[in-house]
């Protein structure tokens, strides 16, 4: 007699203790195999696209922080103010250009160490997790000496940056580089010679170039399925047409290569923050620019490089102090769509391993 | 004739446990120590919250820098659990859509009495920055759960969270919560 087999359907989440935020996998299984997954989005949807156009754009500058990417809270800042900037034509002082850069850079260093440390939680290495959070709390002092708050920020104003910076603090950021390379050699001693670490991530949920490509994955996810492509190297923004960096792609597509690409982002980071200091040119660090900023009819998108990927800000203005409409094509989305072509044939164990290693945010999925 | 002053006297041991722990009373002079039963189990109670980490949007972020190294949750008790049926203390943190109300809910409703809720951050507590023209976010957690302490912040500051944890120790200590329960059977 033929063996009676059937294929069960797995919830997990929206409450779960590693599925990074509020996300539902409708996972088919048969047996321990994945048949299919399928994400139910829209738990955390706070209807930011639809709030931006009820106030004024420096209003907005604070939405953005909260309702995008909380994790990179200064990257959807860059990304919104560069669409407000190229449309109402508003000039940026060279200062600000290059604290900008700073920030930001910083900005994907602590996002980056959330990521590593979560991830480690979720496949048993709390210790990761610890010494994550300890560097995050440097960069957050960092942070809160210029700008005043952790998580959000509000620093970038449309034609620069709110204040500049206190004395003494490239000193402290610089004794940061100096110090982080060793905690980066930290963490690889945790992980990457870890054969628990290499057995549960090398070869496991691979995306390939084509599929990549085809599922529209972007950012660090794309660059470890091969795709050498950057939006600070291809469309320089800011001050990153004056900084020298690499950008580290890697073929192999799996798990084990996306937390290769983090990691070497790291060093560039430090790489670009060390020259940027040194470059920090003085003087205005914000043009004049009225309050409620009017800008004039039409349509501009802009794109930069957020931690997690490619973010485009597509923003239509109607002549008023307030955005028409505004659109937002957020990393997280189009890679938790690359996710279910990773996930398929792997064992329901995997999928935990596989979900962190894309890194999402679901306020960003959502908005 | 010289007269000493009064000397403080010498704190018996019980008395010095008596005193750390705050909650029993001395017989005077003797060495024995009064209280009830009830007050050492608030005290136990307080002193072992075990939060279901409830970590809804960026107010979750400073959540995990709370039970991090630097803050270190772990040195008043409070040890995060990932099921609501270890745990009697619930933290919502963060932004909760009115998709979300539901499952927030019954994750209450799993975890065993006596249990507490914390509401952290703006938007658990009354919608936040999302309190106008929006359309999906629920305005204030306490729409759907009782809540016992409100954390203010957006985010608030680690030391805030902490702060309303004590908060609601103070309030666990004083609880009749052997009285409370009979009267829930009766
Ligand atoms: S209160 Fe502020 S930080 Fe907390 S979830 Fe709401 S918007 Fe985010």
């Amino acid at each position: 007699m033929p063996l009676r087999t059937e294929q069960l359907m797995l919830n997990m989440g929206p409450q779960h203790p590693s599925t990074h935020g509020v996300l539902r996998l409708v996972v088919t299984l048969d047996g321990e195999n994945i048949v299919e997954v399928q994400p139910d989005i829209g738990y955390l949807h706070s209807s930011v696209e639809k709030m931006m156009e009820y106030r004024t754009y420096l209003m907005n500058v604070a939405l953005v922080d909260r309702g995008m990417d909380y994790i990179a809270a200064l990257a959807n800042e860059e990304g919104y103010l560069l669409a407000v900037e190229r449309l109402g034509g508003i000039d940026v002082p060279a200062r600000a250009r290059w604290l900008r850069t700073i920030m930001l850079e910083f900005q994907r260093l602590s996002s980056h160490l959330v990521w590593l440390g979560t991830w480690g939680i979720d496949l048993g290495a709390t210790t990761v997790f610890l010494y994550c959070f300890r560097e995050r709390e440097v960069i957050l002092d960092l942070f809160e000496q210029v700008t005043g708050g952790r998580l959000h920020h509000v620093y970038f104003r449309p034609g620069g940056v709110y204040e500049d910076l206190p004395p003494g603090w490239t000193d402290r950021a610089l004794a940061f580089c100096d110090e982080f390379p060793g905690h980066l050699q930290e963490y690889h001693d945790l992980l990457t010679g870890n054969p628990i670490f290499l057995a549960r991530t090398q070869g496991v949920g691979v995306l390939p170039k084509d599929a990549a490509i085809t599922m529209g994955a972007c950012g660090p996810v794309a660059r470890a399925s091969g795709i050498n492509f950057d939006v600070r190297k291809a469309f320089p923004y800011e001050a990153y047409g004056e900084v020298e960096f690499d950008i580290p792609t890697f073929e192999q597509g799996d798990c084990f290569a996306r937390y290769l690409v983090r990691m070497e982002e790291m060093r560039q980071s430090l790489r670009i923050i060390r020259q940027a200091i040194e470059k920090l040119p003085p003087g205005e660090i914000r043009s004049k620019v009225q309050v409620t900023v009017k800008l004039p009819k039409g349509e501009v998108y802009a794109r930069t490089e957020s931690p997690r990927g490619d973010l485009g800000v597509y923003l239509v203005s109607s002549g008023d102090d307030m955005p028409y409409r505004v659109k937002i094509r957020a990393p997280s989305f189009s890679n938790l769509y690359a996710l279910t072509e990773m996930m398929r044939g792997w064992k329901v164990a995997d999928v935990i391993a596989i979900l962190g290693s894309v890194d999402i945010v679901l306020s960003d999925v959502d908005r | 004739m010289s007269t000493q002053p009064p000397q403080p006297p010498v704190p018996s041991r019980l008395a010095s446990i008596a005193a750390a722990i705050d909650i029993l009373d001395q017989l005077p002079g003797g060495n024995l120590i009064l209280t009830k039963v009830e007050y050492l189990l608030n005290w136990g109670r307080a002193a072992s919250l075990w939060p279901l980490t409830f970590g809804l949007a960026c107010c979750a972020i400073e959540m995990m820098a709370a039970f991090a190294g630097r803050f270190d949750l772990d040195r008043i008790g409070v040890i995060p659990r990932a099921t609501p049926r270890q745990a009697d203390l619930m933290i919502v943190a963060g932004r909760c859509t009115i998709k979300m109300a539901p499952i927030v809910r019954r994750l209450w409703e799993q975890m065993p009495e006596p249990k507490y809720v914390i509401s952290m951050g703006s938007c658990a507590t009354c919608g936040g920055p999302f309190y106008y023209d929006n359309y999906s976010i629920l305005k204030g957690i306490d729409q759907v759960v009782p809540v016992d302490v409100y954390v203010p912040g957006c985010p608030p500051r680690p030391e805030a969270l902490i702060e309303g944890i004590l908060k609601l120790q103070e309030k666990i200590k004083v609880e009749p919560f052997l009285r409370r329960t009979v009267a829930a059977q009766a």
